[in-house]
């Protein structure tokens, strides 16, 4: 069986993905060939599946920063609770902020990765129309920020690590939320999550924009994978708010700086972690895998420290973020 | 946008100028349309003689309404943002910046400074919204940083003034992160028990909200301030919905519960003076 079996109409590509599903639907046609057994087009299957991966190849490693946010926000991508279920075992969601209502945006839980117990919190998009309404599209109100910390706290009682995994295109912008204090709930959040005693891992997986990503971003180690972004404002409002029109989007992409590679350089995050060809959705298992063995030797190195050495090199790496003159 | 109007010899001509303190002859209200002597304006507190409302003033305004007799130390007063992002939207950000400071006589949107409230040493730290709105870039995430290690240091309560429409979009990821900074200072400063007092003028929106703005010991704002974390137009525009009347008001805010209180900014002092000297004594 190809590697390449998924049929092309079931596939979703991008924009700029046009050439390559062009190939896959040559491909097909090979396929169809083969499998009728009139004649032998083995050979021309082989080469065209070697195209596919050195084009892909080709094309995923010059990806323009509004192509990573256009990857990011794949409709096939990973969510939290995939990762979660992929990489561990006895995975236990907790709901509920103990006030208002559980908040479906932002999902979290203890969960066992190798043996070790984990606090996995992370925003949640859903995986079709219905489930995305359901999941508010991973845009969380203030008591699916009080949830998170709520459960950030347990963690650290119990003494278990905390990763999150952030993917939101922005905190929830609605009437309840800002009467339920929606700014309340980021800041404190971002606060508190200083002072957690327990190691603290954050993953960009998808999009990072603005205070509903950071709600849950303070951590020990701030990662985002090759194709996220994280800035403090979609490209979209950014284009909509400083050139008054919709239409520069490609090029406030460019100009905000925010994909992994550019925030790595500014020394705003703490490392890449790099995707499957094609992207995370291309192969979600390999990606799964790739995020695991990061935590764990990550998760290793943070249990060496001591809770205080975390802390106080926590609060100096963001202390130290930000360019001046004087 | 020309809300008050500048008079000349007797001529009064609408200025298209973003200049948010009143500094003309005549003061005309934009809450009750009303003219008034500036010099009774300022005496009155920058608060409107008729209706009460709170005119858009500065840190020169606040400290001289703070400080006892004007005197303060200022912190960081040369401190300037860079344009680490090389940053160009329909102007660059560089020439942008050398523009605002020579209008506005300012080097940020955010000064800092520490002397006596009524005999107490106080650390202030105050927003200017002349500034680029009072969006906050490094230079506001790292002065903020700065003075609360300064109330630290001193054992001085700290108190923020915020007047902002939110993050510097030109400094964009660096000013998301002034949220972190500035939230991890206050988590150091509630350490050590030196109290905070967080005090939201019109507007306080946006990442100043969603960090040190709502993270006081006391969360006060003066009559009537816009505050929010989204803006009235992004929700509009979400929930496609007209939003009821008052709404992210301070006094909104406060049936909420997010507010201690609401202070006219003619008690500003007082208020302050007597908190500090509670929890003091
Ligand atoms: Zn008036």
């Amino acid at each position: 069986m190809s590697i390449f079996a998924g049929q092309s109409k079931l596939m979703i590509f991008l924009d700029f993905e046009k050439p390559i599903q062009e190939l896959y639907q040559e491909l097909e046609k090979l396929q169809e060939i083969q499998e009728k057994g009139k004649s032998d087009v083995s050979a021309s299957i082989a080469a065209l599946e070697k195209q596919i991966l050195e084009e892909k190849t080709k094309l995923y490693t010059g990806l323009t920063g509004w192509q990573k946010v256009q990857v990011s926000r794949h409709m096939e991508r990973p969510y939290t609770l995939y990762y979660v279920n992929q990489m561990c075992s006895d995975f236990m969601e907790l709901y509920g902020d103990r006030n208002i209502r559980d908040d479906k945006a932002i999902v979290g839980g203890f969960a066992s990765l190798e043996g070790r117990t984990v606090m996995f919190i992370g925003h949640q998009k859903g995986i079709n129309t219905k489930m995305r309404q359901y999941r508010n599209f991973g845009m969380a109100n203030p008591e699916g920020y009080r949830k998170a910390l709520r459960l950030m706290k347990m963690a650290e009682k119990f003494n278990k690590p905390i990763v999150t995994f952030i993917d939101t295109p922005g905190a929830y912008p609605g009437i309840e939320g800002e009467e339920r204090g929606q700014a309340e709930a980021i800041a404190r959040n971002i606060r508190d999550m200083f002072m957690l005693k327990v190691p603290v891992i954050c993953i960009i997986v998808g999009e990072g924009a603005s205070g509903g990503a950071i709600g849950i971003g303070v951590g020990d180690r701030v990662f985002m994978l090759a194709n996220t972004w994280y800035s403090v404002i979609s490209p979209e409002s950014c284009s909509s708010i400083l050139w008054r029109s919709w239409d520069y989007k490609e090029t406030a992409a460019e100009a905000l700086k925010l994909t992994a590679d550019h925030m790595l350089a500014n020394g705003l995050i703490d490392g890449i972690i790099e995707e499957p060809i094609g992207g995370a959705h291309a192969e979600p298992e390999a990606m799964a895998a790739i995020l695991k063995a990061k935590l764990i030797s990550t998760l290793d190195e943070l249990e060496k420290q001591t809770p205080d050495a975390r802390i106080t090199s926590r609060i100096d790496k963001f202390c130290r973020m930000g360019v001046i003159n004087e | 946008m020309a809300w008050f109007k500048r008079s000349t010899a007797g001529v009064t001509t609408t200025t298209e100028e973003k200049k948010e303190v009143p500094d003309g002859l005549w003061f005309k209200c934009p809450s009750c349309k009303k003219s008034q002597m500036t010099k009774d304006l300022k005496l009155n507190k920058y608060v409107c003689v008729h209706c009460n409302y709170h005119a858009r003033i500065g840190s020169v305004e606040y400290f001289e309404l703070l400080f006892d007799e004007n005197q303060f130390t200022e912190l960081d007063a040369d401190m300037t943002a860079a344009d680490p992002l090389k940053f160009t939207d329909t102007k660059p950000y560089d020439a942008r910046l050398k523009a605002t400071i020579a209008k506005t006589g300012l080097k940020d949107a955010i000064r800092t400074a520490y002397g006596n409230v009524e005999g107490e040493e106080v650390v202030v730290a105050c927003m200017d919204f002349d500034f680029i709105g009072g969006s906050m870039g490094s230079v506001v995430g790292e002065k903020i940083a700065r003075a609360i290690d300064t109330a630290r240091a001193r054992k001085s309560p700290m108190l923020i003034i915020s007047k902002s429409g939110g993050a510097r979009m030109m400094e964009a990821a660096y000013s998301l992160m002034q949220m972190a900074k500035t939230s991890a200072k206050l988590a150091l400063l509630a350490e050590e028990k030196v109290p905070y007092v967080s005090l939201m003028t019109d507007p306080t929106t946006g990442g100043v909200t969603a960090s040190f703005a709502m993270l006081g010991d006391f969360n006060i704002a003066e009559p009537n301030a816009l505050i929010g974390f989204a803006g009235p137009r992004v929700i509009k525009e979400t929930i496609k919905k007209d939003l009821p009347k008052g709404f992210q008001s301070a006094e909104m805010v406060l049936e909420s519960g997010f507010l201690d209180f609401i202070v006219d900014r003619r008690e500003l002092k007082a208020k302050l003076a007597q908190l500090f000297r509670l929890l003091k004594n």
